[in-house]
């Protein structure tokens, strides 16, 4: 038998069985074939038989779609997250789509909001994510903007999402809004979250704002989409539309939808505020390490020679006692260490407790009401672009991007 | 009466059943439906369809999003964030794969090797995701008659709707196993008989629901030149022939009404124009209103747009249904015109003013502009059907087994892999693991043979939902006959005369049974205690407790001793009766014990005392 190819058209038989269907693919040991029904079933591969090999498809979706010249210019940057996906019936399928006339196609009502541009820099799965991406994808906002876009669109998966918006808010000062958008429900379904999160977020890249921002899911109803500062924005759900919330503050604003109306809060920074700069260095070695009761001091070891460690301590901001000589040698040795706390809600406050006071006399830094993330992202950023210690422990504390709050609510 | 082998009818159905397991297809939420008042809150949502690969959206697809539609859902505590399309599914629940698997082994069908599960996409609102997951577990069974069963698939069921664009999601999830036959049925009586042996077959598992909408059959029918036509959602398994014969009586008249349309030359002026400024005036309050009233002309089809095809359905109640997708209420056509206040001078100005000649017919729709303006492309695409002849469609059942349209056919082209959840394995040990229940009709049969029931009493044992509470009973020693009578024939009196007797336990009618069985109590009491404990369900107490203080209540209990002491008595009193009689005495005499003891001892105890009794007096 000749070897088979997806899309064969092949002869199945079982039982008293005769039926056609389409080859897919071999998976542990046995074939995937598509019945004319549309059933997927799974059959040994003795009992399929090679037809015929129809002629090849023409490539569908081609052609291009006319944009309004009258209306904004928006940089679509998509780093592998899905705003549009296609699926392929005949092999199950599911293909990204990356092209502003793909995207066009599948949501045509982001046609009436402004004209895109489109730059893929990155096709990955978001927990692939790395700090040299970071950094690529800072430049490429920064070289969108140069260019004179009205705002930019950031396609990412929501997985480390958080991550990537607060590296970027550290690296780069911008007068139009930046806005990082991704779906939490897979783009191939009917319910999916993935247009009316692109349609928000398309009318937050036009509008006012003029700072970092996440736009998703602001409840579990298609009804609006909240605003996120970048650094103080976090996955809490799994799977929930709504899992991204503001920490520690109210959202920058909302977006009705269907309407696309948007509303911003007096604090979120507007249009114009910033002139462009792009300080991209990153000092990579950085580490984020959660405490758990028990957990052994040589863990630390693994960490010898780092730039920068936070610390997701318990409550206030502690880890047992016997961590605390460790730590101290650390920090003589110059790493700089970082305490944030697991509760995500509230301020660290290491003068409290003894164990506290012990952190702060080994020269652990408060880390104030920082979300562990995005004190890491910080740290890397500091350190990569200050280089003595003490200013660098100065600028730990001090609110660079929204991403410490002076009081708490 | 029409000759169906001649006219080439083929029918098959697709049966949809509901299967009774402890949780849904694809999470841990238990398969029970709830009361919408019951909600413990509500959500909604948008739903888009997808591109396809070839840049198409299902037709049927793109039919449901002619209207933007928003969807509501009632959220209720015995569901999850699975039903709510917020989180992926579990894996497919292995008791429902389980009971699939049974079904498919009684129908004699070949089970796939590995199972994999699709999304069916499905954007009408009742599944919150937009696609409907869906499995092929088996391949081509077999019928009595000859006739094929060509799959079994187990799917979730969708969403109730509660009211338009309202659906509950209580149901949504539900294990529903769907078995399609081929279309092998060539009379309407067939298929009803079809129908009837594969609702027995799954109602032997015992693991199927029972109760209205827990199974429902679609009905495929076409004849020869019509169209194959699916009927939905046909609940009454004595309606389907009826449907049957319907649905050939409708495509024969499509095709008639084809004929004449193409004799006379027909077709269809596609030019909408605007009357609205022609009903300015007018007594007909829908047209008043209407901001825009538009007119379709049908060149040829005056007389075929009002006629009769099918019982209270006509040419114009079809193109009324395609209007209706685009949100209008109905339309009106010069068949039926003047009525509805619109006068005969009016449709006279009408005629005129579109250029409609005799032998044409006049539609028009009244709504706002858009609405009417989709509406009258609807009527044009409709009428162009009428003139190649049926078209495919999905058709949903109207009371009386007419039908109405629903949506086009779906296209192939809408099932695409569930990657969430992983394809499962049907081994040769897992197969051979699958018991096969008896079929009821064998089951009626052995209750004939071995318990010595009659036919019809075996027959209403098996089919009915206390089956399995009557096996219990014969199981704990009570007899056949007793348990089968008390189940059925007492418990539907008490039922009939306005006892609550569904509140009774099945425990405390094992308990009532037994106590019965023991001579605690007479057979003759069971509906008095039964009404007893009826009235007084829900009070504390264990099923046996409460059935000992029912027949306490009810009468107290009567010692053998006590029997012999009243009907020593009762035979003393009337000694001259019982001696003229003799053994004749027997009966009259029984009258009065039974009277004076109220049903709290058997009958049989009591005429043995009393022929013992009686013998006594007369040696």
């Amino acid at each position: 038998m000749e070897s088979l190819q997806t899309g064969d058209l092949v002869r199945y038989a079982n039982g008293g069985t005769a039926l056609t269907g389409t080859y897919i693919a071999e998976r542990d040991g046995m074939a995937v074939i598509k019945l004319e029904s549309g059933y997927n079933i799974g059959t040994s591969l003795e009992k399929i038989e090679f037809v015929e090999r129809p002629a090849s498809q023409p490539a569908a979706g081609a052609g291009v779609v006319v944009q309004n010249p009258d209306l904004p210019d928006l940089a679509v940057i998509s780093t592998g997250g899905t705003i549009a996906s296609r699926v392929d019936y005949r092999t199950g399928a599911v293909m990204s789509q990356f092209s502003v006339s793909d995207i066009l196609r599948a949501i045509p009502e982001l046609g009436d909001i402004a004209r895109y541009r489109d730059c893929q820099i990155a096709s990955i799965l978001s927990e692939n994510m790395q700090p040299a991406l970071w950094r690529e994808l800072a430049r490429a906002v920064y070289d969108e903007i140069r260019a004179g876009v009205a705002g930019v669109i950031v396609t990412h998966g929501t997985d480390t999402m958080a991550y990537s918006a607060a590296a970027v808010r550290f690296m780069l000062k911008t007068p139009v809004p930046v806005v990082f958008v991704g779906s939490q429900r897979s783009a191939d379904r009917p319910s999916s979250d993935n247009a009316m999160n692109a349609l928000c977020s398309a009318a937050v890249a036009a509008g006012d704002l003029g700072e970092v921002a996440v736009v998703m899911h602001a409840t579990t109803n298609d009804d609006r989409c909240a605003v996120h500062r970048a650094t103080r924005v976090r996955k809490m759900h799994t799977s929930r539309r709504d899992a991204f919330q503001s920490m520690g503050m109210e959202p920058l604003g909302y977006v009705d939808y269907p309407s696309l109306s948007v509303t911003l809060s007096d604090e979120a920074v507007r249009r114009g505020t910033e002139e462009p700069e792009l300080h991209d260095a990153l000092e990579e070695r950085c580490a984020l390490l959660h405490f758990y009761p028990g957990m052994p001091p040589a863990v630390l070891d693994a960490f010898e020679g780092y730039a920068g460690l936070v610390i997701s301590g318990t409550g206030l901001g502690h880890v047992a006692t016997e961590w605390i000589p460790r730590l101290r040698e650390m920090i003589e040795d110059g790493t700089t260490v970082v305490m944030t706390s697991q509760c995500l809600h509230g301020r660290v406050c290491d003068r409290v407790y003894n164990t506290g006071r012990d952190l702060l006399s080994a020269g652990v830094i408060e880390g104030e009401d920082m979300l562990p993330e995005a004190a890491l992202v910080k740290l890397m950023w500091v350190l990569g672009n200050e280089p003595d210690p003490e200013r660098a422990r100065v600028l730990m504390q001090t609110d660079l991007a929204g991403e410490i709050r002076r009081r708490s609510i | 009466m029409m000759d169906y082998e001649k006219l080439g009818l083929k029918a098959g159905i697709e049966i949809h059943q509901q299967l009774d397991t402890a949780e849904k297809l694809f999470c841990r939420c238990p398969t029970t439906l709830r009361d919408a008042s019951e909600r413990t809150g509500d959500f909604h949502r948008y739903l888009r369809a997808t591109e396809s690969e070839l840049g198409e959206i299902d037709r049927a697809a793109r039919e449901e999003m002619k209207l933007v539609r928003k969807f509501r859902y009632y959220t209720y505590d015995t569901v999850c964030l699975v039903e709510h399309d917020e989180e992926p599914p579990a894996p497919m629940n292995p008791e429902a794969l389980e009971v699939c698997l049974t079904i498919a082994k009684m129908l004699e069908m070949t089970p796939v090797e590995r199972v994999h599960t699709m999304r069916k996409l499905v954007i009408d609102g009742s599944n919150t995701s937009g696609f409907q997951r869906t499995a092929l577990v088996a391949l081509s069974g077999a019928l009595p008659g000859g006739c094929q069963v060509e799959t079994i698939c187990l799917e979730e069921e969708a969403a109730q709707r509660v009211e338009d664009e309202t659906f509950s999601l209580d149901r949504l999830g539900i294990p529903l196993v769907e078995i399609t036959t081929a279309p092998c049925m060539h009379t309407p009586e067939a298929v009803q008989e079809v129908a009837a042996h594969i609702g027995m077959v799954l109602r032997s598992t015992g693991r199927v629901k029972r109760g209205l909408g827990t199974i429902r059959q679609d009905i495929n029918v076409s004849i020869a030149d019509g169209a194959r036509v699916e009927i939905k959602g046909v609940q009454d398994l004595d309606l389907i022939a009826e449907v049957v014969r319907r649905e050939v009586e409708r495509q024969t008249n499509l095709l008639a009404i084809r004929d004449t349309l193409r004799e006379r030359g027909a077709r269809v002026d596609h030019t909408v124009i605007d009357v609205t400024a022609l009903f300015a005036e007018t007594k007909s309050s829908i047209l008043k209103k209407a901001k825009a009233v538009l007119a379709v002309r049908l060149c040829g089809f005056a007389g075929l747009v009002g006629r009769e095809i099918q019982p209270g359905r006509r040419l114009g109640s079809e193109m009324s249904d395609y209007a209706k997708k685009c949100g209008v209420g109905g339309i009106f056509h010069t068949d039926e015109l003047p009525a509805y206040g619109v006068t005969a001078e009016e449709v006279a100005r009408l005629r005129e003013f579109v250029g409609a000649v005799e032998g044409d017919c006049v539609v028009i729709v009244a709504a706002g502009r858009e609405r009417a303006g989709c509406a009258a492309e609807q009527v044009m695409i409709r009428a162009e059907m009428a003139l190649s002849g049926v078209p495919e469609e999905t058709r949903k059942m109207l009371e009386e087994g007419s039908t109405a349209y629903m949506r086009p056919l779906p296209g192939a082209a809408r099932m695409y892999p569930e990657t969430d959840v992983f394809a499962i394995t049907i081994d040769e040990k897992l197969w051979e693991s699958v018991e096969i229940p008896e079929l009821l009709t064998d089951r009626v049969a052995r209750f004939v043979r071995e318990f010595g029931l009659d036919e019809g009493l075996a027959r209403q044992v098996a089919f009915s939902e206390r089956l399995p509470l009557f096996e219990e009973a014969v199981a704990a020693g009570v007899r056949p006959t007793l348990a089968a009578r008390t189940l059925l024939a007492t418990c539907r009196e008490l039922a009939r005369d306005g006892v609550e007797v569904a509140r009774v336990s099945e425990e405390e009618i094992l308990a009532l049974l037994s106590a019965v069985e023991g001579g605690r109590a007479a057979k003759e009491a069971i509906p008095d205690l039964l009404t007893e404990l009826a009235r007084t369900a829900g009070d504390a107490g264990a099923p046996g407790e409460r059935v000992d203080a029912a027949i306490e209540k009810m009468g107290p209990a009567v010692s053998q001793a006590d029997v012999e002491e009243i009907v020593r008595r009762i035979v003393t009193e009337r000694e001259a009766f019982a001696r003229e009689k003799g053994m004749g005495a027997l009966g009259p005499l029984m009258g009065v014990v039974m009277q004076e003891l109220r049903g709290s001892v058997d009958g049989k105890v009591i005429s043995e005392t009393l022929r013992r009794e009686l013998q006594r007096l007369l040696s």
